[in-house]
Protein backbone atom coordinates (compact mmCIF):
# COMPACT_ATOMS: atom_id res chain seq x y z
CA UNK A 1 0.00 0.00 0.00
CA UNK A 2 1.43 3.33 -0.99
CA UNK A 3 0.95 6.56 0.85
CA UNK A 4 -2.08 7.92 -1.11
CA UNK A 5 -3.99 4.69 -0.45
CA UNK A 6 -3.31 4.88 3.28
CA UNK A 7 -4.31 8.56 3.28
CA UNK A 8 -7.52 7.72 1.43
CA UNK A 9 -8.50 5.04 3.91
CA UNK A 10 -7.73 7.25 6.90
CA UNK A 11 -9.69 10.22 5.56
CA UNK A 12 -12.58 8.03 4.42
CA UNK A 13 -12.76 6.33 7.82
CA UNK A 14 -12.76 9.69 9.62
CA UNK A 15 -15.46 10.99 7.28
CA UNK A 16 -17.75 8.00 7.76
CA UNK A 17 -17.26 7.77 11.52
CA UNK A 18 -17.89 11.46 12.07
CA UNK A 19 -20.95 11.30 9.80
CA UNK A 20 -22.26 8.45 11.94
CA UNK A 21 -21.62 10.53 15.04
CA UNK A 22 -23.54 13.46 13.52
CA UNK A 23 -26.75 11.46 13.30
CA UNK A 24 -26.43 9.58 16.60
CA UNK A 25 -24.95 12.04 19.07
CA UNK A 26 -27.27 13.59 21.66
CA UNK A 27 -26.03 17.15 21.78
CA UNK A 28 -26.70 19.28 18.70
CA UNK A 29 -23.53 21.30 19.25
CA UNK A 30 -21.49 18.10 19.17
CA UNK A 31 -23.33 17.06 16.01
CA UNK A 32 -22.38 20.34 14.34
CA UNK A 33 -18.75 19.90 15.36
CA UNK A 34 -18.70 16.34 14.02
CA UNK A 35 -20.15 17.65 10.78
CA UNK A 36 -17.24 20.10 10.63
CA UNK A 37 -14.83 17.17 11.01
CA UNK A 38 -16.66 15.28 8.27
CA UNK A 39 -16.48 18.23 5.89
CA UNK A 40 -12.82 18.79 6.66
CA UNK A 41 -11.76 15.23 5.95
CA UNK A 42 -13.83 15.28 2.77
CA UNK A 43 -11.91 18.38 1.73
CA UNK A 44 -8.70 16.40 2.34
CA UNK A 45 -10.08 13.64 0.11
CA UNK A 46 -10.81 16.13 -2.66
CA UNK A 47 -7.29 17.50 -2.43
CA UNK A 48 -6.13 13.89 -2.70
CA UNK A 49 -8.15 13.75 -5.94
CA UNK A 50 -6.25 16.86 -7.11
CA UNK A 51 -9.34 19.02 -6.89
CA UNK A 52 -7.47 21.55 -4.79
CA UNK A 53 -9.68 24.54 -5.47
CA UNK A 54 -12.87 22.77 -4.42
CA UNK A 55 -11.19 21.32 -1.35
CA UNK A 56 -10.19 24.79 -0.20
CA UNK A 57 -13.61 26.19 -1.07
CA UNK A 58 -15.22 23.45 0.99
CA UNK A 59 -13.10 24.43 3.98
CA UNK A 60 -13.67 28.16 3.51
CA UNK A 61 -17.37 28.12 2.69
CA UNK A 62 -18.58 25.18 4.73
CA UNK A 63 -16.29 24.94 7.72
CA UNK A 64 -15.79 28.68 7.80
CA UNK A 65 -19.26 30.02 7.12
CA UNK A 66 -22.09 27.52 6.98
CA UNK A 67 -21.06 25.47 10.00
CA UNK A 68 -20.42 28.61 12.04
CA UNK A 69 -23.97 29.64 11.13
CA UNK A 70 -25.21 26.24 12.30
CA UNK A 71 -23.32 26.56 15.57
CA UNK A 72 -24.67 30.08 16.01
CA UNK A 73 -28.26 28.95 15.59
CA UNK A 74 -27.83 25.83 17.73
CA UNK A 75 -26.33 27.85 20.56
CA UNK A 76 -28.81 30.72 20.21
CA UNK A 77 -31.93 28.59 20.42
CA UNK A 78 -32.84 27.07 23.74
CA UNK A 79 -33.68 23.56 22.63
CA UNK A 80 -35.41 21.04 24.82
CA UNK A 81 -33.36 17.92 24.08
CA UNK A 82 -35.69 15.46 25.80
CA UNK A 83 -38.80 16.13 23.72
CA UNK A 84 -36.72 16.13 20.54
CA UNK A 85 -35.06 12.82 21.29
CA UNK A 86 -38.30 10.96 21.93
CA UNK A 87 -38.94 8.20 19.43
CA UNK A 88 -35.24 7.92 18.64
CA UNK A 89 -35.05 4.22 19.59
CA UNK A 90 -38.26 3.50 17.72
CA UNK A 91 -36.94 4.83 14.42
CA UNK A 92 -33.46 3.29 14.63
CA UNK A 93 -34.42 -0.13 13.15
CA UNK A 94 -36.28 1.46 10.24
CA UNK A 95 -33.42 3.86 9.58
CA UNK A 96 -30.83 1.09 9.72
CA UNK A 97 -32.89 -1.10 7.39
CA UNK A 98 -33.32 1.67 4.82
CA UNK A 99 -29.71 2.79 4.99
CA UNK A 100 -28.15 -0.67 4.83
CA UNK A 101 -30.40 -1.75 1.97
CA UNK A 102 -29.61 1.40 0.05
CA UNK A 103 -25.87 1.20 0.67
CA UNK A 104 -25.78 -2.48 -0.33
CA UNK A 105 -27.64 -1.77 -3.56
CA UNK A 106 -25.37 1.08 -4.51
CA UNK A 107 -22.19 -0.83 -3.64
CA UNK A 108 -23.39 -3.79 -5.71
CA UNK A 109 -24.05 -1.47 -8.61
CA UNK A 110 -20.60 0.07 -8.31
CA UNK A 111 -18.94 -3.33 -7.96
CA UNK A 112 -20.61 -4.63 -11.10
CA UNK A 113 -17.78 -3.25 -13.22
CA UNK A 114 -14.73 -3.24 -10.99
CA UNK A 115 -12.35 -3.08 -13.93
CA UNK A 116 -12.14 0.01 -16.09
CA UNK A 117 -12.42 2.12 -12.95
CA UNK A 118 -8.80 3.12 -12.59
CA UNK A 119 -8.33 6.83 -12.26
CA UNK A 120 -6.21 8.40 -14.97
CA UNK A 121 -2.60 8.48 -13.78
CA UNK A 122 -2.17 12.15 -14.65
CA UNK A 123 -4.35 14.93 -13.41
CA UNK A 124 -6.39 16.35 -16.34
CA UNK A 125 -5.45 19.87 -15.31
CA UNK A 126 -1.77 18.97 -15.45
CA UNK A 127 -2.28 17.37 -18.85
CA UNK A 128 -3.57 20.75 -20.02
CA UNK A 129 -0.52 22.37 -18.36
CA UNK A 130 -2.59 24.42 -15.96
CA UNK A 131 -3.23 24.53 -12.26
CA UNK A 132 -6.50 23.09 -11.05
CA UNK A 133 -7.88 26.56 -10.35
CA UNK A 134 -7.05 27.84 -13.83
CA UNK A 135 -8.46 24.70 -15.39
CA UNK A 136 -11.70 25.03 -13.47
CA UNK A 137 -12.06 28.75 -14.02
CA UNK A 138 -11.52 28.36 -17.75
CA UNK A 139 -14.59 26.14 -17.91
CA UNK A 140 -16.51 28.26 -15.42
CA UNK A 141 -16.03 31.59 -17.16
CA UNK A 142 -16.39 30.43 -20.75
CA UNK A 143 -18.82 27.55 -20.96
CA UNK A 144 -20.73 28.16 -17.75
CA UNK A 145 -20.91 31.94 -17.55
CA UNK A 146 -24.68 32.13 -17.42
CA UNK A 147 -25.02 29.51 -14.66
CA UNK A 148 -22.32 31.38 -12.75
CA UNK A 149 -24.34 34.59 -12.90
CA UNK A 150 -27.48 32.73 -11.91
CA UNK A 151 -25.60 31.37 -8.91
CA UNK A 152 -24.76 34.94 -7.94
CA UNK A 153 -28.45 35.81 -8.26
CA UNK A 154 -29.40 32.85 -6.06
CA UNK A 155 -26.99 34.02 -3.38
CA UNK A 156 -28.47 37.54 -3.52
CA UNK A 157 -31.98 36.14 -3.18
CA UNK A 158 -30.80 34.01 -0.26
CA UNK A 159 -29.33 37.04 1.50
CA UNK A 160 -32.53 39.04 1.03
CA UNK A 161 -34.69 36.11 2.13
CA UNK A 162 -32.63 35.35 5.22
CA UNK A 163 -32.63 38.98 6.34
CA UNK A 164 -36.33 39.44 5.62
CA UNK A 165 -37.26 36.30 7.51
CA UNK A 166 -35.38 37.22 10.65
CA UNK A 167 -36.08 40.98 10.58
CA UNK A 168 -38.47 42.26 13.21
CA UNK A 169 -39.45 45.61 14.64
CA UNK A 170 -39.14 45.77 18.37
CA UNK A 171 -41.23 48.04 20.54
CA UNK A 172 -39.34 50.77 22.31
CA UNK A 173 -36.27 50.89 20.13
CA UNK A 174 -35.31 53.92 18.09
CA UNK A 175 -34.43 53.50 14.45
CA UNK A 176 -33.92 55.66 11.41
CA UNK A 177 -36.27 55.75 8.49
CA UNK A 178 -34.05 56.13 5.42
CA UNK A 179 -37.01 56.87 3.13
CA UNK A 180 -38.05 59.90 5.12
CA UNK A 181 -34.45 61.01 5.43
CA UNK A 182 -34.08 61.01 1.67
CA UNK A 183 -37.41 62.75 1.04
CA UNK A 184 -36.64 65.67 3.36
CA UNK A 185 -36.69 69.22 1.90
CA UNK A 186 -34.85 72.36 2.92
CA UNK A 187 -38.07 73.87 4.25
CA UNK A 188 -38.32 71.03 6.74
CA UNK A 189 -34.92 71.81 8.17
CA UNK A 190 -34.59 75.63 8.26
CA UNK A 191 -37.22 78.22 9.13
CA UNK A 192 -36.47 81.90 8.37
CA UNK A 193 -38.08 84.17 10.92
CA UNK A 194 -38.60 87.88 10.21
CA UNK A 195 -37.80 90.10 13.15
CA UNK A 196 -37.35 93.77 13.70
CA UNK A 197 -33.83 94.76 12.87
CA UNK A 198 -33.06 97.67 15.18
CA UNK A 199 -33.42 97.36 18.88
CA UNK A 200 -31.31 99.24 21.38
CA UNK A 201 -29.15 97.07 23.54
CA UNK A 202 -30.25 97.43 27.11
CA UNK A 203 -27.95 95.04 28.89
CA UNK A 204 -24.51 95.02 27.25
CA UNK A 205 -23.35 91.93 29.13
CA UNK A 206 -25.92 89.74 27.31
CA UNK A 207 -25.59 90.42 23.58
CA UNK A 208 -26.57 86.91 22.55
CA UNK A 209 -30.09 87.24 23.87
CA UNK A 210 -30.76 90.15 21.54
CA UNK A 211 -29.47 88.62 18.30
CA UNK A 212 -32.19 87.76 15.78
CA UNK A 213 -33.02 84.09 15.99
CA UNK A 214 -32.67 83.04 12.38
CA UNK A 215 -32.59 79.28 12.44
CA UNK A 216 -35.05 77.04 14.16
CA UNK A 217 -33.60 73.91 15.79
CA UNK A 218 -33.24 70.98 13.42
CA UNK A 219 -36.16 68.67 13.28
CA UNK A 220 -35.06 65.09 13.22
CA UNK A 221 -37.34 62.78 11.31
CA UNK B 1 -3.30 -1.52 -4.69
CA UNK B 2 -4.31 1.87 -5.96
CA UNK B 3 -7.40 3.89 -5.27
CA UNK B 4 -9.93 3.62 -8.06
CA UNK B 5 -13.12 5.44 -8.93
CA UNK B 6 -15.05 2.68 -7.17
CA UNK B 7 -13.50 3.53 -3.81
CA UNK B 8 -14.80 7.09 -3.99
CA UNK B 9 -18.21 5.96 -5.23
CA UNK B 10 -18.53 3.49 -2.35
CA UNK B 11 -17.59 6.25 0.08
CA UNK B 12 -20.24 8.49 -1.49
CA UNK B 13 -22.83 5.69 -1.27
CA UNK B 14 -22.08 5.10 2.41
CA UNK B 15 -22.26 8.81 3.24
CA UNK B 16 -25.54 9.18 1.37
CA UNK B 17 -27.01 6.22 3.24
CA UNK B 18 -25.89 7.74 6.53
CA UNK B 19 -27.68 10.92 5.54
CA UNK B 20 -30.88 9.03 4.74
CA UNK B 21 -30.65 7.13 8.02
CA UNK B 22 -30.14 10.41 9.85
CA UNK B 23 -33.33 11.81 8.35
CA UNK B 24 -35.29 8.72 9.40
CA UNK B 25 -33.78 8.48 12.89
CA UNK B 26 -33.84 12.15 13.92
CA UNK B 27 -37.35 12.89 12.81
CA UNK B 28 -38.01 15.34 15.62
CA UNK B 29 -34.89 17.47 15.53
CA UNK B 30 -34.97 19.83 12.58
CA UNK B 31 -31.34 20.91 13.07
CA UNK B 32 -30.06 17.35 12.68
CA UNK B 33 -32.39 17.01 9.68
CA UNK B 34 -30.67 19.97 8.02
CA UNK B 35 -27.28 18.45 8.86
CA UNK B 36 -28.33 15.14 7.28
CA UNK B 37 -29.31 16.97 4.11
CA UNK B 38 -25.86 18.56 4.09
CA UNK B 39 -24.31 15.10 4.43
CA UNK B 40 -26.29 13.81 1.46
CA UNK B 41 -25.22 16.79 -0.64
CA UNK B 42 -21.63 16.13 0.39
CA UNK B 43 -21.92 12.53 -0.80
CA UNK B 44 -23.21 13.71 -4.17
CA UNK B 45 -20.35 16.19 -4.39
CA UNK B 46 -17.81 13.43 -3.71
CA UNK B 47 -19.24 11.48 -6.64
CA UNK B 48 -19.07 14.54 -8.88
CA UNK B 49 -15.44 15.26 -8.03
CA UNK B 50 -14.44 11.61 -8.47
CA UNK B 51 -16.12 11.38 -11.84
CA UNK B 52 -14.59 14.67 -12.91
CA UNK B 53 -11.13 13.24 -12.17
CA UNK B 54 -11.99 9.92 -13.81
CA UNK B 55 -13.32 11.42 -17.03
CA UNK B 56 -10.89 14.35 -17.11
CA UNK B 57 -13.80 16.73 -17.51
CA UNK B 58 -14.06 20.06 -15.70
CA UNK B 59 -17.86 20.00 -15.80
CA UNK B 60 -18.08 17.82 -12.72
CA UNK B 61 -16.10 20.24 -10.60
CA UNK B 62 -18.05 23.20 -11.97
CA UNK B 63 -21.23 21.44 -10.88
CA UNK B 64 -19.81 20.90 -7.41
CA UNK B 65 -19.20 24.64 -7.28
CA UNK B 66 -22.86 25.33 -8.09
CA UNK B 67 -24.10 22.70 -5.65
CA UNK B 68 -22.03 24.31 -2.91
CA UNK B 69 -23.60 27.68 -3.75
CA UNK B 70 -27.15 26.36 -3.68
CA UNK B 71 -26.52 24.33 -0.53
CA UNK B 72 -25.14 27.38 1.27
CA UNK B 73 -28.21 29.40 0.26
CA UNK B 74 -30.47 26.55 1.32
CA UNK B 75 -28.96 26.18 4.76
CA UNK B 76 -28.98 29.95 5.32
CA UNK B 77 -32.69 30.19 4.49
CA UNK B 78 -33.46 27.01 6.41
CA UNK B 79 -31.79 28.34 9.53
CA UNK B 80 -33.57 31.69 9.13
CA UNK B 81 -36.90 29.84 8.96
CA UNK B 82 -35.83 27.88 12.02
CA UNK B 83 -35.10 31.08 13.94
CA UNK B 84 -38.50 32.59 13.08
CA UNK B 85 -40.18 29.29 13.95
CA UNK B 86 -38.48 29.27 17.33
CA UNK B 87 -39.45 32.90 17.92
CA UNK B 88 -43.10 32.15 17.28
CA UNK B 89 -43.44 28.81 19.05
CA UNK B 90 -40.55 28.60 21.56
CA UNK B 91 -40.03 25.04 20.34
CA UNK B 92 -38.61 23.36 17.26
CA UNK B 93 -40.19 19.95 17.57
CA UNK B 94 -41.13 18.90 14.04
CA UNK B 95 -44.02 16.76 15.25
CA UNK B 96 -45.74 19.80 16.73
CA UNK B 97 -45.62 21.83 13.54
CA UNK B 98 -49.07 20.86 12.30
CA UNK B 99 -50.84 24.19 11.92
CA UNK B 100 -51.65 23.49 8.30
CA UNK B 101 -53.28 20.15 9.24
CA UNK B 102 -51.55 18.42 6.37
Amino acid sequence: MNFPSIAFYVFAAVTVLSALSVITVKNSVHAALFLVLSFFSTACLWILLQAEFLGLVLVLVYVGAVMVLFLFVVMMLDINTESIREGFARYVPVGLLVAITMATEMVLLIGARPHAQDLAPADPAQVARMSNTAWLSQALFSQYTLPFEIAALILTVAVVAAILLTLRRREGTKSQNPGEQVRVKASDRVRIVKMESSQPAQVPSQPAAQAPDAAAPEKAP
Amino acid sequence: MTITLGHYLVLGAILFSIGVAGIVINRKNIIILLMSIELMLLAVNINFVAFSRYLGDAAGQVFVFFILTVAAAESAIGLAILVTLFRNRRDINVAKIDDLKG
